[in-house]
């Protein structure tokens, strides 16, 4: 029995075609992935991304136990509303899951964490707040619902919808969010594109996912969201990294604060793992399509090492195909190396990433 | 979903047309593109290529996934569609006249295991269970 949204008939409703996402029962688009792309990139969209699980974390210890649970340091939160990009490291320094969390007040913090790692992340996060916090409550909040509104023209439509909001959320900078009435509103997303990411009560979204749709922005599935996320440049979990990979190896080490005195799970591994591989960009220079898993093989001083594609496909943006792939350090951006595809070996450029941010190629 | 009647199917989806002139031209069914999504690069087989029944010989990539095409018969490769190496959306926009190569057939009993519009419609109606 797959796990559905509030927005389940919604999204049936509209024609989606819905598949089987991680065990939630999901949509893929609503007719045309590269039109949902397009219309993201230069207009507005929105994604229900309500199987992702925030998590309310209360009490007085919430920040000195969210030091020690992520590799970000929580201590950047100092202004209320402040988000943090993050990983949630094992001991291992193997990623347990990326998320963003929301400095509330001193005893409230709220992580957005993805769905297919909320079970064993809820898990991992009591398990440490039993020995690190007892006492503190951790609080899954499936009576929320998540969608992302996205584009140039995103923020402008949210506030034709939620009367009353501009005034509260247009001084919001990138990675802060707001409360409005029963919106959360944070100015933050997937896509490369401006735009917000609401959390509201579940029992609003069909109305609000319609009141959007009547001023003109389009549903979008999770087809565009990946392809839009990909140009982007940002990490999915469980295909650019995962338990078996660390941080510095995924393109992550941005977010991983080894500098200061603070201890992290993680930490220790970190500094002593050597770090032989990185997370990179690829721009496929014959004609197909890069995929994940596929092996990249690479030339320097004489010499060939091999690495492997985590997240490939077709930019719509840039109609050519680019991929995150996960190389020896060695490499670096302008070098040429060949992707196996089937039974050709194609030629491609190693790039730095992001390929495309607010609707222009950085290529 | 209409199935064209003056068409010959396979089980792998694809859509077979018998010519007047003895050849045959090929593609892929309206289901097989609804299935894969926006189509974004299509490799043919060269012209020349000879090609045994069932075998690999093109393979269709939308934003979602790569798709093997299989020869619904044996023959010689004698044309491709020139049209869809820079507009693969057109299997999108209508498979079934959007087709990816023609062959001269070389085995003429091919012909008679190729499905007819009414036996592919149960291949779709028992892949829907």
């Amino acid at each position: 029995m797959l796990k559905t949204t509030p927005l389940n008939q919604t999204h049936r409703d509209m024609n989606a075609k819905m598949v089987d996402f991680g065990g939630w029962d999901m949509p893929l688009h609503y007719g045309s992935q590269l039109d949902e792309h397009h219309k993201v990139r230069s207009d507005a969209g929105m994604f229900d991304v309500s199987h992702m699980l925030a998590v309310d974390i209360k009490g007085e210890t919430a920040r000195a136990f969210l030091r020690q649970l992520f590799a970000n340091n929580v201590d950047k939160l100092t202004q209320p509303g402040k988000a943090l990009y993050s990983c949630m490291l094992n001991p291992q320094g193997g990623v347990i899951d990326d998320l963003i969390v929301y400095f509330l007040t001193e005893s409230w913090f709220r992580v957005v964490v993805n769905a297919g790692t909320a079970d064993k992340d809820m898990a991992w996060m009591q398990a440490r707040r039993d020995e690190l916090a007892p006492g503190l409550e951790i609080t899954p909040r499936r009576d929320l619902a998540m969608i992302a509104v996205q584009g140039p023209n995103a923020r402008t439509k949210v506030w034709q919808v939620i009367a009353g909001s501009q005034a509260v959320t247009e001084s919001l900078k990138l990675f802060h969010a707001a409360t409005f009435n029963e919106y959360f509103i944070a100015r933050t997303g997937y896509t490369g594109e401006d735009g917000f990411e609401i959390i509201l009560p579940a029992t609003g979204a069909a109305d609000f996912w319609n009141a959007l749709h009547a001023a003109g922005v389009a549903p979008a599935g999770l087809g565009a969201r990946d392809t839009l996320r990909l140009e982007a440049g940002m990490n999915l979990y469980g295909q650019d990294m995962d338990e078996t990979t660390n941080p510095l190896e995924s393109g992550l080490a941005w977010t991983v604060d080894l500098k200061s005195e603070r201890d992290f799970i993680g930490k220790q591994a970190l500094l002593q793992i050597p770090v032989k591989q990185q997370l990179i960009g690829l721009l496929l220079l014959d004609r197909g399509v890069l995929r994940s898993h596929q092996k990249v093989i690479a030339r320097h001083d004489d010499k060939e090492t091999a690495g492997e594609i985590t997240s490939g496909g077709f930019s719509p943006t840039l109609n050519q195909s680019i991929a995150l792939a996960r190389l020896p350090s060695q490499v670096s951006a302008g070098d040429e190396v060949q992707v196996v595809v089937r039974d050709k070996m194609l030629r491609a450029k190693v790039v730095k990433y992001p390929f495309v941010r607010n609707g222009k190629s950085l290529i | 979903m209409d199935i064209p009647t003056n068409l010959k199917y396979t089980k792998s989806h694809e859509w077979v047309r018998l010519e007047d002139d003895g050849t045959a031209t090929i593609g892929i069914t309206r289901h097989a593109q609804e299935l894969l999504g926006d189509m974004v690069f299509v490799e043919i087989p060269q012209v020349g290529r000879k090609l045994k029944q069932r075998e690999e010989c093109a393979v269709v990539e939308s934003v979602k996934a790569a798709a093997d095409v299989y020869a619904p018969i044996s023959g010689e490769v004698i044309a491709i569609n020139p049209e869809l190496e820079s507009a693969p959306e057109k299997v999108n926009e209508d498979a079934f006249s959007a087709w990816l190569f023609k062959l001269k057939p070389t085995n003429a009993a091919d012909l008679d295991g190729l499905l007819d519009a009414a036996g592919y419609q149960k291949v779709l109606e028992s892949e829907a269970h």
